[in-house]
This record gives structure tokens, sequence and C-alpha cells, in this order.
């Protein structure tokens, strides 16, 4: 009885729901469940700020983080220096905001790179399939078998980014963390191609003779787009961890290079003096962190109709 | 079973063999004379440096000098380290260690991570799903070596609580810290995950039929529900067993610890090819045969998968 109460009224609900509201795709559906979280938005201004910093520093801040001010050297934050300043007397403020550039751009640089390499070899091996699918995942097996930071290091160190410009040290860094980044993503881009080929629509867009790039372009990537999208979201929180940890080892960025990794490995002998200098760093880099992890983890939970 | 078993170990020659090529290729491409500061203050002797090319064979092209190394790691021997030592015998020191390490690591990883996703999964919405949300967040946005240098600083060098460094033969005491530290980025994961597929499963029509056939909620929970939420977790425990090799390099060198980390670090700045090819290899195989373990244990937590 109070079963069929409950459909009676379910039913009634989806058709007074269907009189006001328009027939809408899934896209438009996670939207509309995102719009309602207040943590999306948060994480959605905090990668602005840290987006914009990375862009230009200069809206931030005046001082240059270059001046060092010895005679200040360790100076607690005061109104002067809102950070204070490090050991060399550089404005901490201004080293945290210029040190937004590298983590941003390792971030958004390793993603793009993963999520191309990684969406590509995944998709190929799955439409493929047969004896390049084997041969892929053979060669997707040989990278996933080295652990990111350990592949990094000895990358890292095979290319001795001592004294070499900003860009190329990025890149190198970009390179050491994509080499080792995109089997995850080919696996999960696999798979989700695998789900989504069986599917009528992409049989008849085959039947109707479309060519295989056609199919693969307008038919399986937006579909199985999804889950790599969530994934290298989160991943890229990820990424920027891994660039600070190989800085702290001293093998990622170097100083002169300003970043939070370096700042934070030079702060961290003094922790129990100078708690300032590697707390204000660190708080930048978690936040960043913390932002696109916040973000993947809500368009995530938008996605999946499970969870609403 | 047996035959999976075979299967699998030799898929696992391949994969061992590409790797152990890059890693090596990686390492010898490491700039620098190996031979330099080999004989004190002054050049080494023609006569020496001859004796010591042909050793190693350096004048040989890459794929040979691999072929000749695998030949000679076949038969068990992984060549000397620059002091002469056997790396086979360093290895068996620093692996103890690390081994130690890793395992508290996953067991602190495994018990905290499991009961905390499992409290939160059990009180979806409550405030100590909440609290469990919200730190689990905390602790996976700061990096680890922060992560590190604060419990020492505040548990080892403040409070007194736990040794701020460790000593060549640590106690189980003596490595609870590093231990905790290392795995702390992955209880925040397990117990996200375990929350995760618990509160699916719960709403499963197994576990409703389990309540409405008398089991008591506890057996529901504990038997049905959570051995089918196990198994995403034991392979992310799996996958993740990588990382924490990665990771004990940073945690190696923030407590000192005597371990297969801080060798790899040390010998990849001495230049130190043997080494560094000879250690990532053994910890390449040690991950390959825990996800191989792994993958043993689906059949156990659910008997549908079968590996016949």
């Amino acid at each position: 009885m109070t079963e069929s109460a409950t459909v009676v009224q379910a039913v009634e609900a989806t058709n007074a729901a269907g009189d006001v509201g328009e027939a809408r795709s899934l896209g438009a559906d996670a939207w509309r469940a995102l719009r309602k979280k207040p943590l999306f938005w948060v994480s959605l201004v905090l990668i602005t700020i840290f987006v914009l910093m990375a862009i230009w520093p200069s809206l931030f801040t005046n001082t240059d983080p270059d001046n060092a001010v010895l005679r200040q050297a360790r100076e607690r934050p005061n109104a002067n220096a809102w950070f204070g300043r490090d050991i060399q007397g550089y404005d901490i403020y201004s080293r945290v905001v210029y040190g937004a550039r590298a983590s941003i751009l390792v971030g958004v640089l390793t993603t793009t790179f993963t999520v191309l390499l990684g969406g590509a070899i995944g998709t190929l091996a799955a439409y493929a399939g047969g004896w390049v699918d084997a041969l892929v995942s053979r060669v997707t097996d040989i990278f996933f078998a080295i652990p990111l930071l350990l592949g990094a290091i000895l990358f890292m160190a095979a290319t001795q980014p001592r004294g070499k410009p900003y860009f190329v040290i990025i890149l190198l860094v970009v390179t050491a963390i994509s080499i080792l980044g995109w089997p995850s993503l080919a696996r999960l881009m696999r798979s989700s191609v695998m789900q989504v080929l069986p599917n009528d629509y992409v049989q008849a867009a085959r039947a109707l003779g479309a060519s295989p790039w056609r199919i693969i372009r307008k038919h399986i990537i937006p579909n199985a787009m999804g889950p790599l999208i969530v994934v290298s979201t989160i991943n890229l929180g990820a990424y920027i961890a891994a660039e600070a940890t190989l800085s702290f080892l001293g093998i990622g960025l170097q100083p002169p290079v300003i970043s939070w990794g370096v700042s934070i490995s030079d702060a961290i002998v003094g922790l129990r003096t100078t708690p300032h200098m590697l707390a204000f760093p660190s708080l930048f880099l978690s936040l960043t962190v913390l932002a696109f992890i916040m973000l993947g983890d809500a368009i995530r939970d938008a996605f999946d109709p499970k969870t609403r | 079973m047996g035959k999976y078993i075979i299967r699998r170990l030799l898929q696992m020659i391949p994969v061992i063999i590409g790797t152990t090529f890059l890693i090596f290729y990686m390492v010898f491409a490491l700039p620098g004379d190996p031979t330099a500061g080999k004989c004190g203050e002054r050049p080494c002797p023609a006569a020496y440096v001859a004796k010591y090319r042909a050793e190693h064979n350096l004048d040989d092209p890459m794929p040979i000098r691999y072929a000749k190394y695998v030949a000679k790691t076949a038969t068990g021997d992984l060549g000397t380290n620059r002091y002469g030592v056997k790396v086979t015998e360093d290895l068996k020191k620093r692996y103890v260690v690390t081994g130690k390490l890793a395992l508290m690591a996953v067991a602190v990883e495994v018990v905290i991570g499991i009961a905390a996703g499992i409290l939160s999964g059990i009180r979806k919405g409550r405030f100590i799903d909440n609290l469990v949300l919200v730190s689990t967040l905390f602790v996976i946005s700061i990096p680890v070596f922060v992560i590190g240098a604060l419990c020492q600083y505040f548990l080892g060098v403040k409070w007194g609580l736990f040794p701020v460094t460790v000593s060549a033969k640590p106690t189980l005491y003596e490595l609870f810290m590093p231990a905790f530290v290392l795995g702390s980025l992955s209880i925040a994961y397990v117990a996200r995950l375990t929350r995760t597929n618990l509160v699916e499963n719960l709403r499963a029509d197994y576990v409703r039929t389990a309540i409405a056939k008398g089991l008591s909620r506890k057996r529901a929970v504990g038997l049905h529900a959570l051995r089918n939420s196990m198994i995403p977790v034991i392979t992310f425990v799996g996958f993740d067993f990588g990382g924490l090799l990665g990771g004990a390099i940073v945690t190696e060198r923030i407590f000192n610890i005597q371990g297969i980390g801080g060798y790899i670090f040390r010998s990849i700045y001495n230049r130190d090819g043997v080494a560094v090819v000879g250690a990532v290899t053994a910890l390449v195989i040690v991950y390959l045969l825990v996800n191989l373990l792994v993958d043993l244990l689906y059949g156990v937590l659910d008997p549908r998968i079968s590996h016949d």
C-alpha cells in the first residue's frame, strides 16, 4: 500500500516537474547540481586567484621578490612585510605570490600532456583491439611499474637541471612527471572507451559509413571523456605536490627560481625558530592542491547519478 | 590457480625487462665521469681507467651493456658499488629497514583508513562523517614533507612522544612515527574509498535482504557490505605500494632512516649507477609481486572472481 502510494507520488512529482522543466542533457543536469554546491564555488574562486597570481603577480604585490633586505632577515610578519621575511631578507608575501607561477605551470602543463598522451593511447588501444591493444597494454605496464616519484627523481638527475633557464627546468619537471603519469590515464581511457564502443550509436555511425577518425572524434571521445576529466583534475593537485617534493629534495626547481617547493625546502630547517617562513608557502601550496581536488570531487559527484 | 600464477609470472618478465632497461638507460645517461674522484686528489692513471671501463662495459653501446648487465644479474650478482661493497649485501641490510617501514605504513593505512571509512560510511551525513571528510581533505592537500617535519617537531622534539630520528637498526617503536607520516596520504585515500563503497553497498538489495531475514545490522554491515566494499580498497593499497616505496625517499630523508630510499638518493648523487639500477630493479620487482598478490586476494574476497 505505502509502496504504491510512493510510486504514485513519484510519478506525480515527475509529471509536475515535466510540466515546467524541459528535457536536460547529463551535462546540463550536472551543471545544475554543481551550481548549488558551495565547495564548487570556493574551489573555483581559489583557482581563479591562483591562476591570476601565476599570470600577473604584479596585480597582487608591488614588492620585488628579489629585493633582499638582509638587515631585516627572518623578521616576523609585520605591517611592512605582511608574511614576514625569510633568511635572505626577501619579502615572503611577494615570494609566495611569484611562486604560484611555477606550481600552476607544472600542474596545468603536466595535466595537458598526460591527458593528451594517456587519452590518445588509451583510445587507440581500445578502438584498435587485438595485437595493438596487447602491445600497448604491455608498454603501459612497463611505465606503470615505475613509481612516479622514484622515476621523476631518476629523470631529473639524468637531465641535470642545475643552472638551466626557468622554462627549461619547468619543462623538464613537466616531462619527468608526464612520462610516468600517463599510464594510469591511458588505462582509465581504455576501459571507458571499451564501455562506449558496443553502444548502438557507435554501431549506427559505423553502418552509415563514418570513418574511424570521425567515429572516434564525434562519438567516442565526447562520451568517454568524463572519467578522464575528473581524474585529471584531481591529479593536477597531485602533480603540483610532486613538483614541490622534487624541489624539496633539491632536484626539481632550484634557486634563484621562486617556487613554493624551494621556499618550503629552505624554511624547513628553521621550523623551530621561524615557523612563519614555512607556514605561508605551505599554506598556499596546500590551498592550491586542495582547490583542484575539491573541484574534481564536485565534478565527479555532479556527473555521478548514484550520489544524487 | 597455479596456472594463473604461472601465467602472471611469465607476463611479468617482459615488464621487468622493459622497466629495468628504462631505468638502466636513465641512470647511465647520468652525466659525469664515473672514475672522477676515485683516486683522491689527482686524475686516475690511464691503466686504472681502462680497467674500470672494461670492467663496467662502459665502451659498449647501450643495448649490449644492458644485455651484459642482465646476464650478470640473472646469476644473482648485482655488481659492486663505488666503495667496492657488493650491492646485494647493501640491499639485504637496507631492505629489512625499508620493508619494515613500508609494511608498518600499510598496516597503519589499512587499520586507521578502513576504520575511519567504516565510521563515516555507516553514519553518512552525521558529524563523524563530516569530520572524516574534512580531515582527510586536509591531509591530502598538505605535502608529505611538511607533515613529516611537523610531526617530527611536535611529536618528537616538543612533546617527546616518539624518537626524533631513527637508529641504524630500528625498533618498531622508532619506526612508528615515520610509518604514520609515510602512510598519511594513503590513510586519507583509503578512508574516502572505503566510505564511498560502503555507502553504495549499504543501499544494495542484498544488504536489505540480509537484514530482512533477521541478521543483526552489525553482521549485515560487517560481513556482507564491508567484504564487497573491500575490493577497490585492496586494489588501491596494491597500487599505492609503489607510491610508498617512492615516498620512502622523502620520509627516510626526514627521519634519517638507513633504508632503500636513502640509498637510492645517495647513490644518484654519487653517480653510482650500478647501485641505483640494482636497488630500483629490486623495488620494481617487489612492487609487481605485491600487485600479483592483490589480484589473488580478489578471489578470496569475492568468490565470483575466479582465476582458473
